[in-house]
């Protein structure tokens, strides 16, 4: 046992933050918000080139092999600068589809062209009224000569207005609340009955609801077995879950850090407002918010992989509990600390404020998973 | 970052493992399970045992019997303990006046100190607070004058955690009244509670139960090689003591076997089954599963023999809220038979252990106040973590 990160990771850390410093600060990243794009196609390009698109991916695709703790370590630099570009949909949610449940071609096509910064994703799963239930799932694929058709309605895809392909689950068999029955499909975005409208979140990332018409998709469009799509909706879902609690992680460290720099400096009264005690324990509390979700983000990012379902579902909806809490009770402080000036937009403590209260309920609130806890706790 | 044990540590884990299985008695082990008073005899008696193995003093600089064990093993040690319902060690001679007496006693001191305490021969205890110096303890007045080759001491200590089991006490004592500081003129004292002019009396908890004391002192003879580092200077001691004392206030492996039992009575009791209660369980059951890794990458920096700073007293904070909350929720599962707590015919039937619930709930309000209130805890890392 040991808490130490290896030099590999100590200089991914290291370059990544070091880009960031520099290229992401909270000025660039306001001209990157405001694009048509919402995110930036040299920013990515960056990542590509630093290879930081490639962590988690097998080194025959040209990846770098890394753990899920490299990928915390990824989450959370970007929660720190907030960063608005496709990741956590590309390589998190997509990406991780194409190499855990791909097939050898699919993997071939996708991950070098993905790791290259030549290919996004997005992950098309939620549809009105399904609330956080993975099973509920209504869209559906009809077989039809060699292939498939796709009929459904998916709402919020996180960055699916920008995705070259879109990892969809649709019903091939069941009921519209079984487990059983739901497949994956990898469709392209521009494919003919694929209509997409894009949103731009108040958290600042973008999102697409997409109507599938008759979307017309071959033999080979199937992402692993046919109505057995479930475990790894729930796998990869949960993969994700870990890294958004890395990136809560960063963003709580930003909101931490800025708080504390501001009760040194503001000023009334005639001293800095970090001399008043009923200040200094509430600040006490945000430190302790942080470092405890930190530690469950560690044993989340650590155990996420485990090969045991059970345990990986008690572990990440545990982090999730905790980190939806911590996202809260920072985020909320934060802004109170601040006074007025935590409330205006000019102020990168408002955009951390509107992201940790997303991230909050990403994948599942924190009610939602104090119930999955439980379940797997029986 | 591994989180896993190594087949090293794994196999130190399963050695302390079945060590426990082999020695620990069954009588204060389903004592400390049922959360009955342990006698000093049978916290003595466990102490004595660890030594004889040579595991009491872990920490401790190997030439005085420490066993240099990693952090992770220290850790491992203190699990296993815990889970199985090995009796707490008294923390007022090994993990208190020892870590001193290393860095402050002279060579006579330890040499005449250290084995006893490390054999068990006597029983430490605390000699800190006093009825006007609580958080603000530097405001205490027990005087000691020096009268030739010895102190006088007069005054009063209180909440001093078992003192009617204690053979010797170490005091925070007032040498110097007229200094501009207050934190200056207080000396470092170790007495032997056989002296003549000592009177120890209960305090009853609101759980009725005897566990602290008022101690009081009426021109008690200390002799003079008592004193631990210069006279005048007790508080450069009592600040590096009090480091050590939160350290162990936040026992995650007692935590964990206290959880464990909730769920036990809980499903006994139905509760599992209703959500409002499980929301509750799980809250603490997470923060806990938190604690235990912010515990151990604090236990990592603190690799090297750096004496523990603030962080422990974040360690305290959250390790104690989760006591708090483990025994309200264990009070919850008696539901209306939560109550009762004696009969009144001695010869009743009776459920013992129901019976612990509530007065268990009472006593563990304790925690968040003592070895400095969290409230003091959160001053100090304000001050010290966050420069505030």
């Amino acid at each position: 046992m040991n808490f130490e990160y290896s030099d590999e990771q100590r200089l991914l850390s290291d370059t990544l933050r070091k880009f960031l410093g520099t290229g992401y600060s909270f000025d660039a990243r306001g001209k990157i918000i405001a694009s048509p794009a919402g995110f930036s196609d040299d920013v990515w390009a960056a990542l590509a080139e630093m290879g930081i698109l490639s962590v988690p991916f097998d080194a025959v695709y040209g990846g770098f092999g890394g753990t899920t703790i490299d990928m915390l370590i990824v989450f959370e630099a970007f929660g720190e600068a907030l960063v608005v570009e496709p990741y956590l949909a590309t390589v998190g949610l997509g990406g991780r589809f194409v190499a855990r449940g791909g097939s050898a071609e699919q993997r071939a096509r996708i991950l070098p062209a993905l790791i290259q910064g030549k290919h996004k994703m997005a992950f098309a799963q939620t549809e009105v009224d399904a609330r956080w239930d993975l099973r509920r799932v209504t869209t559906r694929a009809t077989k039809s000569g060699d292939g498939w058709v796709l009929e459904g309605d998916k709402r919020a895809v996180l960055h699916g207005g920008s995705a070259d392909t879109l990892v969809v689950s649709a019903r091939t068999g069941g009921a519209s609340d079984d487990a059983r029955g739901i497949s994956l499909f990898l469709v392209e975005r521009t494919a003919p009955g694929v209509a997409v409208t894009e949103y731009r979140g108040l958290d600042n990332l973008r999102l697409a609801n997409v109507r599938l018409s008759g979307v017309r998709l071959g033999r080979d469009a199937l992402l692993g077995t046919e109505g057995e799509g479930f475990g790894l909706v729930e796998e990869v879902v949960d993969y994700a879950t870990a890294l958004l609690c890395a990136e809560a992680v960063g963003a709580i460290k930003y909101a931490h850090d800025a708080t504390l720099d501001y009760l040194k400096t503001r000023r009334q009264f005639g001293v800095p407002i970090g001399s008043f005690q009923a200040l200094q324990h509430r600040m006490v509390d945000i430190l302790i918010s942080y470092e405890q979700a930190r530690s469950i983000a560690c044993l989340a990012c650590v155990k996420v992989d485990t090969a045991d379902a059970a345990e990986r579902r008690r572990i990440v909806s545990a982090a999730k509990i905790k980190v939806a809490d911590a996202a809260r009770h920072v985020s909320q402080e934060a802004v109170q600390l601040h006074g007025g000036m935590g409330m205006t937009e000019e102020l990168k403590i408002s955009h951390t404020f509107r992201r940790l209260t997303m991230i909050a309920q990403a994948f599942g609130d924190a009610d939602h998973h104090l119930a999955r806890f439980a379940a797997a706790s029986r | 970052m591994d989180l896993n044990y190594s087949p090293e540590e794994t196999a130190f884990r399963d050695e302390v493992r079945a060590w426990i299985e082999a020695n620990l008695p069954s009588e204060p082990r389903d004592k400390v399970l049922s959360y009955g008073e342990l006698t000093k005899d049978e916290l003595l008696g466990w102490h004595k045992t660890l030594a004889k193995k040579g595991w009491i003093a872990p920490h401790w600089p190997r030439e005085w019997g420490g066993t240099d064990w990693t952090v992770v093993q220290r850790y491992i040690f203190e699990e296993e303990c815990g889970a199985a319902g090995c009796p707490p060690i008294v923390p007022f001679g090994v993990r208190m006046c020892a870590p001193v007496l290393l860095r402050f006693g002279t060579d006579a001191q330890k040499q005449r100190f250290l084995p006893r305490i490390y054999n068990g021969d006597d029983f430490w205890v605390q000699g800190y607070s006093e009825p006007g110096a609580g958080s603000d303890l530097a405001s205490l007045k027990t005087r000691a004058v020096r009268d030739g080759d010895h102190y006088v001491v007069t005054g009063q200590k209180i909440w001093t955690t078992l003192g009617h089991y204690g053979d010797w006490i170490f005091c925070l004592v007032r040498t110097d009244p007229k200094t501009e500081k207050r934190q200056d003129g207080i000396s470092f004292l170790l007495v032997d509670m056989k002296s003549p002019g000592i009177t120890v009396r209960p305090i009853v908890l609101l759980d009725q139960s005897r566990e602290v004391n008022e101690v009081f002192f009426d021109d008690v003879a200390v002799p003079a090689e008592n004193l631990v580092h210069e006279e005048n200077k007790g508080w450069t001691v009592a600040k590096f003591l009090l480091g050590y004392e939160r350290m162990g206030t936040g026992n995650i492996a007692v935590c964990k076997r206290e959880l464990a039992r909730v769920k036990e009575l809980a499903a006994r009791a139905g509760l599992l089954d209703d959500p409002r209660f499980t929301d509750r369980l799980t809250r603490v059951e997470v923060e806990l599963m938190a604690l235990e890794i912010t515990n151990l990458r604090f236990l990592d920096q603190l690799r090297g023999g750096r004496p523990p700073g603030a962080e422990v007293s974040l360690l305290k904070i959250k390790g104690t809220e989760i006591q708090q909350a483990l025994t309200e929720l264990m009070m919850q599962t008696a539901g209306p038979l939560a109550p009762i707590f004696r009969p009144v015919a001695p010869d009743a039937p009776f459920d013992a252990f129901t019976a612990t619930l509530f007065p268990r709930y009472c006593n563990v309000r304790k925690a968040t106040i003592y070895a400095g209130s969290n409230e003091i805890q959160r001053n100090i890392i304000a001050k010290a973590t966050l420069g505030l």
